[in-house]
């Protein structure tokens, strides 16, 4: 196999458990607890950097970890954890490290149907897209949509899209349809910095830059058309809202503040890292309860922010269409995170267990009959919202009981670049992509022509593929795909 | 990849961080060194000629290590950009080694606003991913990569 270039590490061999499962044995590396697994076709994982592996065994050394440490099919070089990392920790014996959550502390999914067809949206798509970029601040160091008391930044903490909506920020059966119902439990403002407090209190309802993003969407093909009628996706040409953002300045400076404790706390706890990054501290300990605590509310801001983006996206259809949302039918599917760590029951060994469990560009996806899932999708299993590049598209899917056995109830969060930013800004004009995708039908506006550039569809990886992965599988069904009509992003 | 040419104050590498933005930056001295790396920071965020120098802030740090020195005062930026909306272009750096290392900057820069700027990535973190600053025969390098 290739010797990755830039990093010098070597493909480790593996073996084949399935045509989509591959298993690197703890005899690769020293200090490996448990195997590394790698959900992805032969060809997704030839074209997966080394850094992946490297990574994944990294995280297969940590104590407590359970079963396997898992890498989803859009794998690819993270900072400590790879993106798409999944890793599960006995809460009593086992860590939790900043490094499996990443920086954007819940960044995440959520998507908004609507009764309206592609038919009623082409005509004032460009009025639409303008209202959206006008109303939902984008790009760097977004601010301003909402002002915020330093008092109130603490209630969002702990209540997360509750606030949102207790404030005039949507409806209140959002709360229901948002994993977790929009509050992780445990959240405690003591454990937040003023720093955090400062990058925060102006962020609300705001965007941010990358990946970000805000599309207006319509249904390509339904796949399950059972499920989809349950959640009210009726027919291919119906309009949906997908949004992608999370924690903001606020849980980025909660994610940089931990990690620096967690690398001072390490020695205290006799436990060795092979990176920085993976700085880690015993899940029931002091500094592993701070963080888990402080994490939780930067997790809630993040719900509440795409709870409050929700409200504005809302607001501008209606100013739009002249009709209400209501009437419009426009209710959240569902709200998935795919940067977070949580305590949830799994089974180990024939006997649940309670687990910290790590899902690091990687989305829950637990299937029928699970307690944590409200009323509406007890028959079905979640929704799980899976976001393409602006170009491609997107899909929903649905969670299934083998997720639960096999990968704790986790599956992919997106398609994976495969391109840098800065050779993607090299090879792509942001001005060009912009008038070609116009030419498609598909109306974008970016703060940053860069930053458009940056987020090519030729960046990233084939996002068909990596989905087709996962209903391969088992692990999590298509329901059904979507198609860009019109973007904002930072 | 290219050697290093330590003439250039930075340089931005394509072949590291696939989802983010990696650079090296130089400088003959410790202080140029930490100039160099803010200004590489501030421009993954904004075209840095067009930030006039308006508002000043002073940044006082210590650490027991230079790499931790860098790292601290590079995420010092990152934080002004949310919690005051600034972007800075001018840095005068004073780096004093003793049992610690501690630093003194004064950075100049003005609000952003996305009428007169061309805004690029929005930097959510600095990373110890691949950090590093070493000294060369040549001068001092480091190598930094920011999660965007």
């Amino acid at each position: 196999m290739p010797e990755n270039d830039a990093t010098g590490f070597v493909k480790p061999s593996m073996k084949k458990i399935s045509d989509i499962c591959w298993e690197i044995n703890p005899s690769f590396k020293e200090g490996m607890r448990v195997p590394a697994r790698i959900y992805a076709t032969k060809k997704l994982v030839d074209e997966m950097d080394a850094g992946v592996f490297e990574q994944i065994t990294n995280v297969a050394c940590l104590p407590g970890i359970q079963k396997h440490a898992i890498c989803m099919p859009d794998g690819h070089w993270g900072y400590g954890f790879p993106i798409g990392g999944v890793a599960a920790f006995d809460t009593k014996t086992g860590v939790i490290s900043p490094g499996g959550i990443g920086f954007d502390i819940n960044c995440g999914m959520r998507v908004l149907r609507t009764n309206l067809t592609i038919d009623d949206v082409r005509p004032k798509l460009k009025e639409l897209v303008d209202a959206l970029f006008n109303t939902v601040p984008a790009g760097v160091g977004a601010r301003g949509a909402i002002k915020l008391t330093r008092a109130q930044l603490r209630e969002i903490m702990v209540s997360g899209s509750r606030w949102s909506v207790e404030n005039g920020y949507g409806w209140s059966e959002d709360v229901d349809h948002t994993e977790d119902y929009g509050m992780i439990k445990g959240a405690d403002p003591a454990k937040i910095s003023s720093k955090a407090e400062s990058r925060g209190i102006e962020q609300l309802g705001t965007l941010g830059s990358g990946n970000h993003y805000l599309e207006v969407q319509y249904v390509e093909n339904i796949f399950d058309k059972e499920t989809a009628k349950k959640w009210g996706i009726e027919q291919p040409g119906q309009i949906c809202v997908m949004i992608h953002c999370g924690s903001r300045g606020f849980g980025h400076q909660v994610a940089t503040d931990y990690l620096n404790t967690f690398v001072g706390a390490m020695e205290k706890y006799g436990i060795t890292v092979r990176d920085r990054e993976l700085a880690c501290a015993p899940f029931g300990s002091d500094e592993g309860q701070n963080y888990f605590r402080a994490m939780a509310c930067a997790a809630n801001a993040a719900f509440a922010n795409r709870q409050a983006i929700s409200a504005m996206t809302r607001k501008c259809f209606e100013k739009t269409f002249k009709r209400t949302a209501e009437d419009m039918d426009m209710a959240l599917i569902y709200d998935v995170a795919h940067n977070i760590a949580k305590v949830e029951q799994h089974e180990v060994d024939g006997k649940f267990m309670d687990i910290v469990m790590h899902r690091k560009g990687a989305t829950r996806c637990f299937g029928p009959h699970r307690p944590e899932l409200p009323q509406v999708y007890q028959s079905t299993g979640q929704p799980v919202i899976i976001g393409g590049s602006m170009e491609t598209g997107s899909f929903v899917l649905v969670g299934t009981e083998k997720a639960m056995t096999e990968t704790f109830g986790s599956t992919m969060h997106g398609s994976g670049r495969t391109m840098s930013r800065t050779k993607a800004r090299h090879e792509v004009r942001g001005s060009e992509l912009q008038q070609q995708m116009l030419k498609r039908g598909i109306y974008v506006r970016s703060v940053s022509m860069s930053g458009l550039a940056e987020e090519a569809g030729v960046a990233y990886k084939n996002i068909n593929e990596v989905v087709e992965t996962m209903d391969i599988a088992g692990i999590s069904r298509k329901v059904c795909s979507l198609k860009p009509l019109g973007n904002i992003k930072g | 990849m290219a050697k290093p040419d330590f003439g250039e104050k930075f340089r931005f590498l394509e072949d590291i961080a696939t989802a983010d933005v990696a650079f090296e930056a130089y400088g003959s001295t410790e202080s140029e060194l930490f100039e160099n790396a803010a200004l590489a920071v501030e421009e993954t965020m904004v075209d840095t000629p067009s930030v006039k120098h308006v508002a000043k802030k002073k940044i006082v740090l210590e650490a027991a290590e230079i790499d931790k020195l860098l790292f601290d005062f590079l995420s010092e930026l990152v934080y002004f950009k949310d919690a005051e909306a600034l972007v800075f272009s001018s840095f005068k750096v004073a780096i004093k080694k003793d049992k610690k290392c501690a630093l003194t900057a004064e950075v100049s820069g003005e609000h952003f606003d996305a009428r007169r700027h061309d805004l690029r990535n929005d930097i959510k973190a600095i990373t110890w991913h691949m950090f590093k600053v070493e000294r060369t025969p040549k001068g001092w390098m480091c190598r930094v990569i920011v999660d965007v």
